[in-house]
């Protein structure tokens, strides 16, 4: 990544509601093409919402985003023409698969992205059976989603993204509802895409993956960013990490003495 | 009614849906009369069969096309049995009770005079409520009949392919993609009020959890369409329907769409 080079995204203060209900306020940030950002913080803190504006789904009331230098406005999306360019560069697995998946088989399911972009039979065909292999599900190309279990569909609906081999991955809450094999190999595959032009956006509250899916991290709560910079430095200001609710203070007493201190659930071995 | 047979009634209901479901997949991959054609003239054909029948005005030639549709459903491997119970029994509930009141009200030649009610049963109000219901049962034999012997995606395709318009098959495509998920919702909405039951509810109490869970189930669907539809839009849905297969008539198709074309006519002229 390149100084000069243009940036994925630039948001700037941005605000959003639901239904007069504050979900993102005043939110600025810049995602470079090639970088690996998580986007953390707990429940409620605005990340899919985040999500969800910078996939061109909803639009926020004040602010602007750009991607790629072009401003993402409704109007722009609305452009058969744009609109195709903008979904072939960036793609979103939503955080219940069960939203994402509503084709009849698996492999229509992988293949309805490449068809909507109309891409040549043979080449769909083919990249949704690599895309199937990669995933490990080719086994389940003929089952109908809904029959699947939850690993399974998170799986479909993370392979339903990648066949389009996007520049621009965002991923919400991406290793909820896996298995601890699955989701480790979720994470050796968004440590494949270090150092590749691909731009990764996780959102998770997950402190335990967030060393290995980003090389930098914004904070984020009550729809803001409270703070931005490496895992490292994020992960050891403790007050930070209380003041965005992802981790608690635990409470215990030492004799007659109530000692707290900060306490999360980190599952690897320290 | 017990506490059992209302609940698990419904939550039987959900399951035998999914299964119900699964029969459909299979019948669409059979090698059957209906499947050999292409899609466009397995709606075609059974659209111009249908309306054949509504135009149909005796008894007789409505009962020939019943019979034709039959044979169409056996020679498609569809259980006829099923069909029985999944489309006449149903529509003979339905419709059966819209023609009732012609049995008695068109006056004509007596059958039958129905002892201490002072109602007699007419043949020409016997014969109107018969056509009715029969045009009813064979109309609703065919639809299904296609909707059993065609994937999904094909009928949807085929539909813009004879210019229906985009709204309306998009419309179809997600109430179907989507009921599955709703049926799998309330199943579990059912299941946790049932593991938290204590006790017997009185059929009162049985008929508001029931509704109850249909308004909550309705409030989430609203939801649901809306992230489905966003789902959708964020991988380039336009509008369109778009499948793999591609569609190509062959001489079979065109032999079959003649099959059809024929039957529907002579049906309309017999039955004029």
């Amino acid at each position: 990544m390149t100084e000069t080079s243009v940036p994925a995204f630039v948001v700037d203060g941005i605000s959003f509601d639901y239904e007069g209900i504050p979900a993102i306020r005043g939110l600025s940030l810049r995602i470079d093409q090639g970088e690996r950002v998580a986007l953390l913080g707990a429940n409620g803190s605005g990340k899919s919402t985040l999500l969800r504006i910078l996939d061109g789904l909803c639009f926020p009331t004040t602010g602007s985003v750009n991607f790629a230098g072009n401003p993402l406005t409704l109007e722009n999306l609305q452009r058969n023409g744009d609109a195709l360019t903008f979904r072939r560069q960036v793609a979103l697995v939503f955080q219940n698969p069960d939203v994402q998946l509503f084709n009849p088989t698996v492999f229509d399911e992988v293949a309805y992205g490449p068809l909507q972009l109309r891409w040549r039979k043979e080449d769909i065909l083919r990249r949704v059976n690599e895309t199937l292999s990669l995933m490990g599900i080719s086994h389940l190309k003929e089952r109908p989603p809904y029959r699947l279990s939850g690993g399974e569909k998170k799986r479909v609906a993370l392979a339903s993204v990648l066949v389009l081999d996007p520049n621009v991955i965002l991923l919400d809450e991406p290793t909820a509802t896996l298995d601890p094999r699955s989701q480790s190999q979720l994470i050796d595959l968004i440590q494949e895409w270090k150092g590749t032009a691909k731009t990764v956006v996780t959102a998770t509250h997950q402190l335990d993956i967030v060393e290995d899916i980003a090389d930098r991290i914004f904070v984020l709560e009550a729809g803001t960013v409270i703070a931005s910079g490496t895992p490292s430095q994020i992960l050891s200001d403790q007050s930070l990490l209380l003041r965005a609710n992802l981790v608690h203070a635990h409470r215990h007493s030492h004799g007659n003495i109530v000692h707290t201190h900060p306490h999360s659930h980190d599952k690897r071995e320290q | 009614m017990s506490q059992k047979s209302f609940i698990e009634s419904t939550l039987r209901g959900f399951t035998e849906a999914f299964s119900k479901a699964l029969i459909s997949e299979q019948a669409a991959s059979l090698p059957g009369l209906l499947q050999c054609f292409d899609p466009r003239v397995r709606v075609v054909g059974v659209l111009a069969l249908a309306v054949s029948v509504v135009l149909c005005r005796k008894l007789a030639v409505i009962a020939v096309m019943m019979g034709v549709t039959i044979l169409l459903a056996i020679t498609s491997h569809l259980s006829i049995w099923s069909i029985a119970r999944r489309v006449w029994l149903v529509v003979l509930g339905f419709t059966g009770l819209i023609a009732l009141p012609a049995v008695f009200i068109i006056p004509g030649r007596r059958i039958v005079l129905l002892p201490g009610l002072h109602l007699s049963i007419s043949a020409p109000g016997l014969r109107s409520a018969a056509m009715l219901v029969l045009r009813v049962e064979t109309a609703a034999t065919l639809t299904t009949a296609l909707v059993l012997c065609t994937p999904w995606v094909h009928i949807l395709k085929a539909l813009r392919a004879l210019r229906m318009p985009t709204e309306i098959v998009t419309m179809l495509a997600m109430t179907h993609r989507y009921v599955f998920l709703l049926i799998e919702t309330a199943n579990q909405m059912f299941e946790s009020r049932q593991s938290r039951m204590v006790g017997k509810l009185s059929g009162r109490d049985q008929r508001m959890v029931i509704a109850r869970t249909a308004g909550v189930l309705l409030s989430k669907s609203v939801e649901l369409s809306h992230e489905v539809y966003l789902a959708m839009l964020s991988r380039c849905f336009d509008g369109e329907v778009r499948v793999l297969t591609d569609f190509r008539l062959r001489a079979l198709d065109y032999l079959g769409l003649t099959g059809f074309a024929c039957a529907a006519w002579l049906a309309i002229w017999m039955g004029r």
